[in-house]
């Protein structure tokens, strides 16, 4: 009974954490620019298929990781480039469009590039099964989990610590006041883009040994991505690693003694019951629309 | 008089075209976009006039083609009864999910109709006792009084008919007291409120209107194609709906219709760029919007004006 507990509760916290990154890099482009990115989940995917596809090519595992989350960051700096800035203040509907175009055109890209059926990375560090009171972790679920520990609080640094984060959260806070004070907006608008798409990548590229990949992985990841996002307010970063953690584990515990065939809508599920009463999320600020 | 000017060259459309359409795969394609058109008319009352967004609205369009296919072919029910039962019940579940929805603003509310739609995606999927689940199930055809709509032409006939009544009932909503009071919503319901203006009752009156339609049209579709599985309710389907609406031009009730047209004809076009076609559709769907954020018919009218 505790083994099994504590087995749902790894596999919980180890997509959590891949969650909760996601999560991040949508409140991230959220606070820059107030733009729903639907082609996050398409930075994961393209981390893990670009991972999977220097690998197989014979570079060295470090080496791929580097270059892959290298080139999502780029395809996240042309996005924002090409399709957001040019965008102007378009309204949220169309910006919601512009994005989920990228996303199509993203996964025709690597279905055409990397071919239409799975693939998997090999585990970083073998596949021997840790048991801890019964219950077996994966090492690439420690890896998956570790990385995502460690990307949180290098983000907790930067946004706490550096003159850059700061600038980021002034124009996060009053983009206006932010020009004022002398930051560079349409920078801070970029760099959301690289850091989100590279914090997708690393996502992308430590779960692709478990959760396999193929072109068309990014879309359910990125959904619930956003679903983390949401349940812990839009925007705030400490709900977004906190709404990630709390779907994970929801989802785990809900597959293992509810219904394994309803895993998937058990993240909107919650959703809609937390927005039902809740209804700017978990820490979501209150605000008043100004007429 | 200038809501009729267009109705008349929409009807007149409807009437010459078969002269142009040459085999019944032409048919086929000229059907398919009537019945999008209808449903994004609908959609577009919420969308475009009332300002609010969803991302669910294939769901409400599988919960009725998946209606008319379980009642016509596991009980014997006339087309027409179940057509008209399934409108019910998406009606009065549109209804009581609309007041908590359409509370949320902005990308909340994009989430939860996004969660929605996906909710009852997943129920067609998995009850495949009911459903046939991924494996589909086929539906009888459609029949009234003993005529069954068998070919083509006909169902082009039935088609190009209930998009015109469609509109007609959309125009009146948008004309009506009621449509004024969703574009104030629009505008700023804040502002709307303060002006003694029931926006959550307005709100809610056009989501169910807009899911009835959707409704409506997904037993058609079920009819017509014979076939359905649970990707009529799918993510991308929605995501292609609120695109049509957007594309045309958000609060024009043509501009609705022409780009269900588009959308309708792009797939069949780009069929030829076999492999590319996601690649090519992404692109598409992304520089309209960035250089036509208005959609076409808005864009096109105001240069039309300018140039007077």
């Amino acid at each position: 009974m505790l083994s099994q507990t504590l087995q749902y509760f790894f596999s919980g916290l180890t997509n959590g954490a891949i969650y909760a990154l996601s999560a991040l890099g949508f409140s991230l482009i959220y606070n820059a620019s107030g733009v729903i990115n639907f082609a996050q989940g398409e930075f994961i995917m393209l981390g893990g298929v670009c991972a999977v596809m220097l690998t197989a090519a014979g570079v060295p595992l470090p080496l791929a990781i580097l270059i892959a989350v290298l080139v999502v960051s780029l395809v996240g700096l042309m996005l924002e480039k090409l399709a957001i800035e040019p965008a102007g203040d378009a309204d949220v509907v169309s910006l919601i469009i512009i994005t989920i175009g990228a996303s199509i055109f993203l996964q025709g890209v690597a279905q055409v590039v990397f071919g239409p059926g799975q693939r998997a990375l090999a585990p970083f560090t073998g596949d021997a099964p840790i048991m801890i009171f019964g219950a077996s972790l994966l090492p690439q679920s420690m890896w998956m989990m570790g990385t995502g520990a460690l990307i949180v609080l290098i983000l907790a640094w930067f946004f706490g610590r550096t003159r850059l984060g700061k600038a980021m959260l002034a124009t996060a806070h009053n983009r206006l006041a932010a020009r004022l004070v002398g930051i560079n907006t349409r920078h801070v608008l970029a760099l959301s883009f690289v850091i989100s798409a590279a914090l997708g990548a690393v996502a992308g590229v430590v779960s692709a040994p478990i959760t396999l990949t193929s072109y068309d992985v990014g879309i359910m990841v990125g959904l619930k991505g956003f679903v983390a996002a949401t349940l812990g307010g839009l925007g705030s970063g400490l709900g977004a690693v906190v709404g990630g953690l709390i779907l994970g584990l929801t989802e785990a515990l809900a597959a293992g003694y509810i219904s394994s065939a309803y895993k998937d809508a058990v993240p909107f599920v919650l959703i809609i019951l937390i927005l039902f009463f809740m209804p700017r999320g978990l820490f979501g600020a209150r605000a008043s629309e100004r007429v | 008089m200038d809501r009729f000017r267009g109705l008349a060259v929409l009807a007149l459309i409807i009437v010459v075209l078969p002269l142009a359409l040459r085999n019944s795969y032409h048919y086929d394609v000229a059907i398919r976009i009537g019945m999008n058109a209808t449903m994004v008319v609908g959609l577009n009352l919420l969308i475009g006039y009332a300002g609010q967004i969803s991302l669910g609205h294939a769901g409400f369009f599988g919960l009725g083609a998946y209606a008319s296919a379980i009642l016509t072919s596991r009980y014997g029910w006339p087309p027409i009864a179940a057509m008209i039962s399934g409108m019910a019940a998406v009606g009065v579940i549109a209804f009581v999910v609309a007041r908590p929805i359409l509370r949320l603003r902005g990308h909340y509310l994009a989430m939860a109709t996004l969660g929605l739609g996906i909710i009852i995606y997943m129920v067609l999927v998995n009850e495949s006792g009911w459903t046939g689940g991924n494996d589909g199930m086929n539906v009888k055809a459609f029949s009234i009084f003993g005529f069954s709509l068998a070919n083509e032409r006909a169902w082009y006939w039935v088609t190009g008919a209930v998009l015109l009544v469609a509109i007609v009932l959309a125009r009146n909503i948008v004309d009506s007291p009621v449509g004024r009071a969703l574009r104030a919503v629009h505008g700023s319901e804040t502002a709307a409120q303060v002006a003694g203006i029931d926006t959550a009752r307005y709100k809610v009156r056009v989501f169910v209107v807009s899911a009835v339609f959707a409704s409506a049209v997904g037993s058609m579709m079920a009819h017509y194609v014979g076939f359905i599985t649970p990707q009529v309710s799918s993510f991308f389907h929605s995501i292609e709906l609120v695109t049509m609406v957007v594309v045309g031009g958000m609060a024009s009730t043509y501009g609705a219709v022409l780009g269900a047209a588009i959308l309708t004809m792009l797939p069949q076009l780009l069929s030829r760029f076999e492999g590319y076609e996601m690649i090519v559709f992404g692109l598409i769907l992304m520089l309209t919007v960035i250089f036509l954020p208005r959609g076409l018919v808005p864009t096109i009218a105001a240069r039309l004006r300018k140039s007077d």
